[in-house]
C-alpha cells in the first residue's frame, strides 16, 4: 500500500480581513509518495495560500493537515519548523539565493538548523549539486550562474535534506524556454528517483509534466481525472 | 499508514553556527562592517585613551610632586610635658647642640638642620642702614638656621656663600638673604664685597649670601636667615609648642623613597629621653595623592567616552536595523529551511555584538597606540591601567549585543510569508 505523503482533510483558509477573504475553501486532498502533482490556475485563485499552509508556513483556519501521517494542525512553532526542516523541500520562483554566498554556501544553508553533524554537510551539498549537474561550479557566487544554473542550485538545497516532499513555486517563472526545459527535465528525473513533487505553475506546458493536475479557482481545487496522466 | 511521532528533533542553531554566521555576515560587506563599527571604535578608543592618557599624565604630575615631598621630613618641637616656663625665659629647645649630625647617621639622610622662626617684637623693622632716610620693611621673616638646615633647604644661592659652621659656631652676626629681600632694602647682590648689612632695630646682620629660590621652609616667603647660635645669643630659645608657629624644627631632606624610613627613626635619635616631644611629619602615601589628581579629569573624560558609544550604539543599532530589511527574503529562506524565530533573532544578535566585539578591539588597539605614542613623544612613562585596558574590548560587545536587540526581535517578527514573497 502507497503511504500518503500529504492529507487535506477540509483544509482552509480566510484571511480575516474586513472583508474576509476566503482564499482557500474547504478542500480535500490526498497525495501519495512518488505523486507528481501540478496545481494550476489564474492569480489570485488560491495558488500560493495552498502552497503557503502545505509548506507549513501559514496555519490553516479549518480542517487538518496531515504531513507523512502526522496531523500538523496539532503541532506547535518548534515541530513545525523541523518539519520544514527535514521534509520539506522549496524552489521558489525567485531562487531565493544568498547573493554573496557560493553555490556550496547556499546548499549548506538547508543543513544548517536541522541537526546535521557538521563533517556530514559537506558531503550531503556536494551530492547535491553534483545531483544537479553542477558539480563543476560549487565556489561560483549566484551572480556569476546563469538562471537555469541558479534555480538548480536551489533545487539542490530543496533535496539536500532528502525531503518527503519537494514543493516548486513557479520554478521555470523565471528563466527562458531553454533553460525551463532543463530545470523540468530535471524535475522528472527526481520524480523518477522517487520523490514526490508538487509544482505550483500558471504554464500548460509546465504542468503537462505532472501525472496529477489539480486546477484551483477562487480557493476551490478540482482534479482533473485522468486528462493527462501517465 | 505511517503512525503520528508525538515528537521530532527540534531544530537546532549551534553557537558555532550562529558565530560562523554572524562573521560571514560581516564579511561579505566589509566596507559597511567598517563604517558600523567607526562609532564603536572611536567610543572604546576614546575611552582606552583618556583613561591612558589621564594615567599617565597623572602619573607624570605626582611624580613631580613627590620627587619633593618624598625627600621631606619635618620634625617640630612640642615642648616638654610639664612646660612651667613664661616667656621671654623659654625652655631650652628639643633639639640637641649636635641634632644635624645625628640626623646625618641615619641612613638615606642627605641634610638635616634646625631652624626657627625668631620672634620679633611688634613694629620691629628691617633697614639697610641707620640712615633716617633709609627704606624699611616689617614685613619680612627673620629666621634662625643651622647650617644644616641652610643645606636642607636646598637653597639656589646668586652670590655670595651659604652660612657655615664657622659663622654659626663663633655666632657671628651675618646673613643670608633672598634676593626679593635684597632688592626690597636696596642692596645689590654684585657688592657683597664692600660688606652691606641689614638691622634687625638696632642690630647689624653681614649679608654674606643672597638666594633667589628654595626648594623647602623659605621657599614661599622672603626671609633673613641667620645662624641659629647667633640667634638663641641675640634672642633667646625659641618658643615650643606646635600651634604658635615659633616652634624649633627639624627640617630634613633625604634620598627618594627613605622618607618613611627616616620618620620612623628620627625622633627616638634626637631626642631619646624624650621621643614623644617630638612630632614626625612623614610625605603622604604617594598613591593617594595620584589618585586624587587623576579623579576629577577622568570622570570628565569618561563623559565623553560614554557619548561616543552611544553614538556608537545608534551606529550599529541603525545598520542592523537596514540589514534586517534589506534581508527579508533571507529570513523567509531559513525560516522555510527550518530555522526558527529564535534562531534568527540569535543571527541578527551575533552580527551586532561581533561588529561590536571588533570595534571594541580596533578601539582599544587605537587607543593604546595614542597613549603610547603621546607618552614617547613627551618622554614621559605611558600609564595603562590592565584592569581598563584589558576588558575594553567587552564595552563593544556589549555595545553591539544592546545596539542588536531591537533589530534582533524585529527580525524574528518577520512574517516567512512576506520574507518569500519578495520577487
Amino acid at each position: 500500500m502507497v503511504s500518503p505523503v500529504i492529507e487535506l482533510r477540509g483544509l482552509a483558509r480566510t484571511y480575516p480581513g474586513p472583508p474576509p477573504v476566503a482564499a482557500l475553501r474547504p478542500a480535500d486532498l490526498v497525495i501519495n509518495a512518488g505523486d507528481y502533482v501540478a496545481v494550476t490556475g489564474p492569480s489570485g485563485s488560491g495558488k500560493s495560500t495552498l502552497l503557503h499552509l502545505l509548506g507549513l508556513l501559514d496555519t490553516p483556519s479549518a480542517g487538518t493537515y496531515l504531513l507523512d501521517g502526522l496531523d500538523t494542525s496539532a503541532l506547535g512553532d518548534r515541530d513545525r519548523s523541523a518539519l520544514r526542516g527535514r521534509r520539506i523541500g522549496f524552489v521558489f520562483q525567485s531562487f531565493h539565493l544568498l547573493p554573496y554566498r557560493t553555490a556550496l554556501e547556499n546548499v549548506l544553508l538547508a543543513e544548517l538548523y536541522n541537526r546535521t553533524p557538521r563533517p556530514r554537510r559537506m558531503d550531503g551539498a556536494v551530492d547535491a549539486l553534483r545531483g544537479v549537474g553542477l558539480g563543476h561550479r560549487l565556489d561560483a557566487l549566484p551572480t556569476t550562474l546563469s538562471g537555469g544554473e541558479s534555480q538548480r542550485v536551489a533545487i539542490a538545497r530543496a533535496l539536500v535534506n532528502r525531503p518527503s516532499l519537494l514543493l516548486c513555486d513557479e520554478p521555470t517563472g523565471n528563466l527562458d524556454s531553454t533553460n525551463a526545459t532543463t530545470v523540468m527535465e530535471l524535475l522528472d528525473q527526481l520524480n523518477a528517483a522517487g520523490f514526490t513533487i508538487l509544482v505550483i505553475t500558471h504554464d500548460a506546458n509546465v504542468a503537462s509534466h505532472a501525472g496529477r493536475t489539480i486546477a484551483i479557482s477562487d480557493g476551490e481545487l478540482a482534479e482533473r481525472i485522468g486528462a493527462d496522466h501517465a | 499508514m505511517r503512525s503520528a511521532r508525538t515528537s521530532l528533533p527540534s531544530p537546532r542553531f549551534t553557537a558555532r553556527d550562529t558565530g560562523s554566521e554572524a562573521v560571514a555576515g560581516i564579511v561579505q560587506r566589509p566596507g559597511r562592517a567598517l563604517l558600523t563599527m567607526l562609532g564603536t571604535v572611536l567610543g572604546v578608543g576614546a575611552f582606552v585613551a583618556v583613561l591612558g592618557l589621564t594615567a599617565t599624565g597623572a602619573g607624570q604630575i605626582s611624580h613631580q610632586f613627590t620627587i619633593l615631598q618624598d625627600t621631606t621630613v619635618t620634625v617640630q618641637d612640642n615642648g616638654p610635658v610639664n612646660d612651667v616656663a613664661r616667656p621671654p625665659s623659654y625652655p631650652v629647645m628639643g633639639f640637641p647642640a649636635d641634632a644635624d649630625a645625628i640626623a646625618d647617621r641615619i641612613g638615606g639622610v642627605v641634610d638635616a638642620g634646625v631652624w626657627w622662626p625668631v620672634a620679633l617684637p611688634q613694629g620691629t623693622s628691617f633697614t639697610a642702614s641707620l640712615a633716617l632716610s633709609a627704606i624699611s620693611s616689617q614685613t619680612i621673616s627673620l629666621l634662625a638656621a643651622s647650617p644644616g638646615a641652610v643645606r636642607a633647604m636646598g637653597l639656589t644661592i646668586v652670590a655670595g656663600s651659604p652660612l657655615t659652621s664657622y659663622e654659626n659656631n663663633t655666632r657671628q652676626h651675618v646673613a643670608l638673604i633672598a634676593a626679593s629681600t635684597a632688592a626690597e632694602l636696596g642692596i645689590s647682590p654684585a657688592r657683597l664685597a664692600s660688606g652691606p648689612a641689614v638691622f634687625v632695630d638696632s642690630i647689624a646682620y653681614t649679608v654674606v649670601g643672597v638666594y633667589s629660590s628654595a626648594r623647602r621652609v623659605v621657599a614661599g616667603e622672603p626671609a633673613v636667615l641667620i645662624p641659629a647660635d647667633t640667634a638663641l645669643a641675640d634672642f633667646g630659645n625659641p618658643q615650643p609648642g606646635i600651634g604658635n608657629q615659633q616652634e624649633a624644627q627639624l627640617v630634613v631632606a633625604t634620598r627618594i623613597g627613605a622618607a618613611q624610613t627616616v620618620a620612623r627613626q628620627i625622633a627616638a635619635a634626637e631626642l631619646p629621653t624624650d621621643p614623644s616631644r617630638l612630632v614626625v611629619t612623614s610625605p603622604p602615601n604617594p598613591q593617594n595623592l595620584q589618585s586624587e589628581v587623576s579623579g576629577d579629569l577622568a570622570s570628565l573624560f569618561l563623559v565623553l567616552a560614554l557619548i561616543s558609544l552611544l553614538i556608537g550604539a545608534v551606529g550599529i543599532a541603525n545598520t542592523t536595523l537596514v540589514a534586517v530589511l534589506e534581508r527579508t527574503e533571507e529570513i523567509g529562506l531559513r525560516r522555510a529551511v527550518g530555522a526558527r524565530p529564535r534562531h534568527i533573532a540569535a543571527q541578527f544578535l551575533a552580527e551586532a555584538a561581533a561588529l561590536g566585539t571588533l570595534g571594541g578591539l580596533i578601539g582599544t588597539s587605537i587607543g593604546v597606540g595614542v597613549v603610547v605614542i603621546s607618552a614617547a613623544a613627551k618622554d614621559w612613562t605611558a600609564v595603562l591601567n590592565p584592569a581598563y585596558t584589558l576588558p575594553a574590548p567587552l564595552i563593544g560587545t556589549i555595545v553591539g549585543l544592546l545596539a542588536g536587540l531591537y533589530p534582533a526581535l524585529r527580525a524574528a517578527r518577520t512574517s516567512p510569508l512576506a520574507a518569500l514573497r519578495h520577487a
